[in-house]
This record gives C-alpha cells, structure tokens and sequence, in this order.
C-alpha cells in the first residue's frame, strides 16, 4: 500500500479521563484507504524530549468526515503533548504503516476481538470493518479500573461488549482470560493487542483450543518503515523481523512466546 | 543557478547530498515519500558475506536529540543481496554505493569481491567502524594498524571507488585517516555512530540488549564537524561529511568544514523528505552566496 505524509489538521481532541486523549486528524486529500490493525507515525513538534516519531494505531477512520482517529494514553513527553494539540493545528504524519489484520474465511464465524488498555484502540475500526463485511464479533476488552474501558459505547454499537477490571469496578474482576465468557462460548477467531503478558496469556488460551490468533506488536520504533531494522521481533524460525512492515499484527504461532 | 554536481575519487554525484548507511534501508522504502533518484547516491543497508540477525531486541534507545542503536548489522548476506535485492535497485538513477562490514580481513575481501561483480554498483564504503560487532568492526578502526590492514587487502580486489568509514570512537581520527590513505582508499565518510549507553532506572538494567550502542543524531553534530574539519586539514582525498545533518544549513556547514559531500542518516526517520529540502538548500544557499558550484564551498570556512 502506497504510504503517505500528511499535514493533517485536528479537528478534535478530547480528554478521556485523565489519562487519555481521543484525537481527531483530517487532511485536505481524501484520506488513503487504511487497513484495521494498521498505524501512523507521529512527528511530535515542540517536545524538547520526544525526538523519534510516535507510533499510534488507527483507531477509527470516518469516511463521512474524513477523519482519522488516535486513542492515546498519555505515558511521556510526546503522548502528554499530543494531547495539548488544540482544533486547527497542523500534526504531520506518515501513514498507513504496517499490515492489517487477516479477515476470517466467513461472515459466519464467531470472532472475539480481546483489548487490554488502549491496545483496545485498532480493535474498534477492525469490528466496524468486521460489522460492514456482514460479521458480528464480540469484545473482550480489560482494563486496571472502570475509567480505563475506553470507547465502551462505541463497541456495544458494534456487538456484544464483554468487560474485566482488575479491581473488578466494571464487569468481572480479574485479566481478560479469566473472563467467563471465555468457558460458555467458542470463538473460531481471536485478534488481541494489549500489554504483552495479556497477549501472552491470550495466544496460550488460544494455542490450547487450537483457535487462530492474531496479536498486535508495539516494539519502540524508530522510523516505522523498514528502513532502520530497530523494532524487530524474533520469529519461530529464529530470523528478526520488523514489526514495522511484517507486524505489528502477527499470527501467535509465528512468536517465540509459546515456546 | 549554481552547479550542484561533485567527484568523489571517480564517482560522479549529480549532487552532494546522499543517505547514510542503516537509516535508508535500500533506498525502496523511501519510494513513496519522495523521488529517490533526485540524491546524490545512497549508501545502502550494511552487507556482509554472510547472513547475520543482528542483536536481540531491545536495539534502539532515544535521547532528546538522537538516538542509540545496536542493530549489530542484520542483513541477508552478499549472496542474496546479489540475487534478490540488486535487480531491484541497479535501475535507480543515482549511486547506489553498498556498505560493506566484515568480521575478518577475508571476510571484508569475499564481500567487496561479491560486491565489485555488481556491474551497477559504482563504489563500495567500507565500514571499520561499527561499534555493535563484538568481533571485528571496532578493532580495525581503531587502530591504523588494523585501519591499513583491512583497507590494502580489500583495495587489492576492489578497483571501484572505495571509500573506507571511519569511528569517531578514537583518539586521533586523523591518524586512522591518513593510515587508510596510505593504503589506497578513494574517500573516507565520517563520522559513524559514537559508543553510548542508556539505563532504565525503574528496572535498573540497561536499555540496549548490547548494554552499550551507537549515538546518531543532531546530539553528534558538533564531535562530526570538528572531526571532518580536522581530517580535512590531513589528507588529500575527498571527505564525506555526516554526523547529525538534519537540514541544509548542517549540510553547508560540513561543506565549509572540507568535506565534499554529505549523508544524511538519522534525520531520515524524522523526515523522509529531508533529502530533497537539502539539496534544495545548498542550492539557494550557493545563489544568494554568488557560489557559481557546490565545489566551492567545500573547505571554504575562513577561519
Ligand atoms: C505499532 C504501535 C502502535 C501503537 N499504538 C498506540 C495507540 O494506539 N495508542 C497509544 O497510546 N499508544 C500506542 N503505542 C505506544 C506508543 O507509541 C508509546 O506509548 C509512545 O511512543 C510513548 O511516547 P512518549 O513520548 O509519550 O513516552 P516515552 O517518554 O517515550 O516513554 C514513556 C514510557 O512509555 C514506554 N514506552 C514507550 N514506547 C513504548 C512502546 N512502543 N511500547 C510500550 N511502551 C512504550 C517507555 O518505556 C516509558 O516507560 C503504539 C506503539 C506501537 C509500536
Ligand atoms: C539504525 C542505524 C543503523 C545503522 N547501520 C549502519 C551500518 O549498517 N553501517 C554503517 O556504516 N553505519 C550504520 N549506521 C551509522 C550511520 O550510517 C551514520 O554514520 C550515523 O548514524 C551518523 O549519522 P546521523 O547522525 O546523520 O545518523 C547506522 C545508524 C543507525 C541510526
Ligand atoms: S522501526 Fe525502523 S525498521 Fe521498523
């Protein structure tokens, strides 16, 4: 897919609670097509310490307005900044970066959709692209407490919303794969991002039942186009690859975690 | 409108302004952003005669301005470079220049050896330099003995343009370029990466797998200047300058300081683009400055 740098205008920014920000982006060209599970590099103008790009996950794209949406968690300098962004100013970014997430053979099958934090963020342009392909996935999105379910509306708009916390102030207490929906249903398909031990916890929970699955990288990147070869993974076959242009989205079985 | 066009040795750039080792992939992945073929060359990914996976992750560390990598040189090897990546790239209309790493002296010969085959690859640089490599790379650029070693064996089979990359992490950079003069080199490129080091302070472990990587960036810009400036007052053959360029002004800087042409490395992540707005730089910069060639900058600071 051709990739592109834009001048992109914020259009939107809002606080998700104290931690997150929900940024809106638009351009004056008609946005590319992006792919669910694909992401953008960020240059942060400005932030005398966020010297690299930031990469970000699509989060959702509106065609009708043209928009681009970050979810971002604010962790450091660049994220904190990001949030300062106000309507109207100018944010490079390159995109679209990385491969997507694989469709399931059929509109039929059951597909479970797994978020930890704001790893929750591709999964909400996956399951609208899944709802318009005629399929009806489910999400299973955990978080550390009730303010970090992030976007819980907009994913009940897309199917069933299933919920564990930590401290257990929303839905069951417990990680993700203690959650119980996990015993009454069976998923032909799981597609994760989260912190890695959850990803890891998932891809095992999968392996087991012999369900496909896909998780979402976030190695630290430097230009997020396979020129510098710094976010690389080791494969099962023992070769480094860029989680830039091979990921982030990687079949588990392809990951040394199961090993 | 002033001449862009510069010689190193006999290697003919449309401009000065080329890309450096490691930070531009083989030139494709840039393809999209901008025309490549407007550089001046590039210096490609480095090669070695065989295949290598380079460090574990975690390889990259940044700092406010700069980063720390220890890649440790992955790459495919010679031998599928030749075969698969060549066809690819032999077409683009600019120098497309390998960077050649060894582990030993035969390794460095059998890699230029493969490499001088390419009938559209003009020059070769060859990198003493890499701090990652725990065998190898530091050790001949650190010393002129290991410097003239590596450098005469490989000019031996190499009749190509060589140019021979030098480490900022010696005492004297003048020394090991006079020493790799000696001993036939067309050009020497410098600086390559300066040895750093970062630390997780919540888990009290270094950031790099390697514990220890190589600094890039606008943070090394000044240490390359001045060592461009020192090597040019030493040796007769052209300099390439690099070390932290992220706009034309740097660019004309090392310029002034002596070196013929420049490589932009790091900066590439920042812009892709930064490339042409270079050499759209250098070239006003020269109009507004009554410099009738980019030639005349080179070693033109009045001190
Ligand atoms: C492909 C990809 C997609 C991503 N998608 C999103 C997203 O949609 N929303 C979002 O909020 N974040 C996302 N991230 C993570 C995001 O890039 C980092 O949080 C961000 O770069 C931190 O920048 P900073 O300057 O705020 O923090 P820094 O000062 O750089 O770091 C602050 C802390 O965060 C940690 N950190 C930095 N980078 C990463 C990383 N890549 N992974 C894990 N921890 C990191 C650091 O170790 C440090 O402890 C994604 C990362 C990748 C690689
Ligand atoms: C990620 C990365 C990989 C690199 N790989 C190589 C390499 O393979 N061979 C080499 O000679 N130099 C390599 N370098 C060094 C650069 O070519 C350059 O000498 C150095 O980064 C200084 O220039 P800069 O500050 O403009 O980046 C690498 C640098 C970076 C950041
Ligand atoms: S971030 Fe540079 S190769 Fe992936």
């Amino acid at each position: 897919m051709k990739k592109y740098m834009l001048n992109m205008k914020v259009t939107g920014n809002d606080r998700l609670h104290a931690n997150y920000c929900l940024l809106r982006l638009t351009a004056d060209q008609i946005l590319p097509e992006m792919q669910p599970g694909q992401f953008v590099q960020v240059h942060v103008e400005n932030s005398p310490t966020t010297f690299l790009r930031r990469p970000i996950s699509i989060n959702y794209v509106d065609r009708e307005k043209n928009e681009l949406w970050l979810l971002v968690q604010l962790v450091g300098d660049g994220t904190r900044k990001m949030a300062t962004y106000k309507v109207g100013d100018i944010v490079n970014v390159l995109l679209p970066l990385g491969n997507g997430f694989t469709k399931p053979e059929t509109a039929a099958q059951n597909l479970l959709l797994i978020g930890g934090g704001v790893g929750t963020a591709p999964l909400l342009y996956w399951g609208a692209v899944l709802k318009e392909m005629g399929c009806s996935p489910a999400f299973l999105l955990g978080a550390r407490s009730k303010e970090d379910v992030l976007q819980r509306d907009l994913f009940e708009q897309l199917g069933d919303v299933y919920i564990t916390t930590e401290d257990g102030s929303l839905g069951e207490k417990g990680y993700v794969t203690n959650h119980s929906i996990l015993e009454q249903m069976h998923f032909d398909r799981i597609y994760t991002c989260g912190p890695k031990p959850m990803m890891v916890a998932v891809a095992k929970y999968a392996k087991n039942l012999s369900i496909p699955c896909e998780v979402s990288l976030e190695n630290t990147m430097a230009c997020g186009i396979g020129a510098c070869l710094c976010c690389v993974e080791k494969m099962n076959d023992g070769h480094h690859v860029c989680v830039c242009t091979e990921g982030p989205v990687f079949n588990s079985e392809k990951l040394t975690w199961l090993n | 409108m002033a001449e862009l066009n510069v010689n190193i040795g006999a290697l003919k750039l449309k401009n000065p302004v080329t890309t450096a080792s490691g930070t531009f992939g083989y030139g494709i992945e840039y393809d999209d952003f901008m025309d490549i073929s407007r550089l001046g060359g590039i210096f490609v990914k480095g090669t070695t005669i065989q295949p290598r996976e380079g460090n574990p992750y975690p390889r990259m560390a940044e700092t406010p301005a700069g980063m720390l990598n220890a890649v440790g040189l992955q790459n495919k090897g010679a031998d599928y470079f030749a075969a698969h990546i060549y066809p690819e790239i032999k077409d683009i209309d600019t120098n497309m220049i390998v960077n050649v790493s060894g582990s030993s002296v035969e390794t460095y010969v059998a890699c230029a050896e493969k490499i001088a085959e390419l009938e559209k690859i003009p020059a070769i640089e060859l990198n003493i330099s890499c701090p990652n490599v725990k065998q190898g790379g530091m050790a001949f650029g650190v010393t002129t003995a290991g410097a003239s070693e590596v450098v005469r064996a490989v000019r031996k089979v190499y009749p190509k343009t060589l140019i021979v990359k030098l480490s900022p992490n010696v005492t004297d950079i003048t020394e090991i370029a006079r020493a790799v003069e000696a001993a036939g080199a067309d050009a020497v490129s410098l600086i390559n990466t300066m040895l750093g080091m970062a630390i997780d302070v919540e888990k009290r472990r270094p950031v790099l797998s390697t514990v220890t990587g190589g600094l890039s960036g606008p943070c090394v810009k000044p240490v390359a200047l001045r060592m461009v400036w020192q090597t040019y007052k030493a040796v007769q053959i052209p300099i390439i300058g690099l070390g932290g360029i992220s706009n034309w002004k740097d660019a004309v800087e090392f310029m002034l300081a002596g070196a013929t042409a420049i490589q932009i490395g790091t900066y590439n992540f920042i812009d892709p683009t930064v490339g042409i707005q270079v050499i759209e730089g250098i070239e006003a910069y020269c109009d507004k400055h009554g410099f009738a060639s980019a030639r005349e900058l080179v070693g033109a600071l009045e001190v």
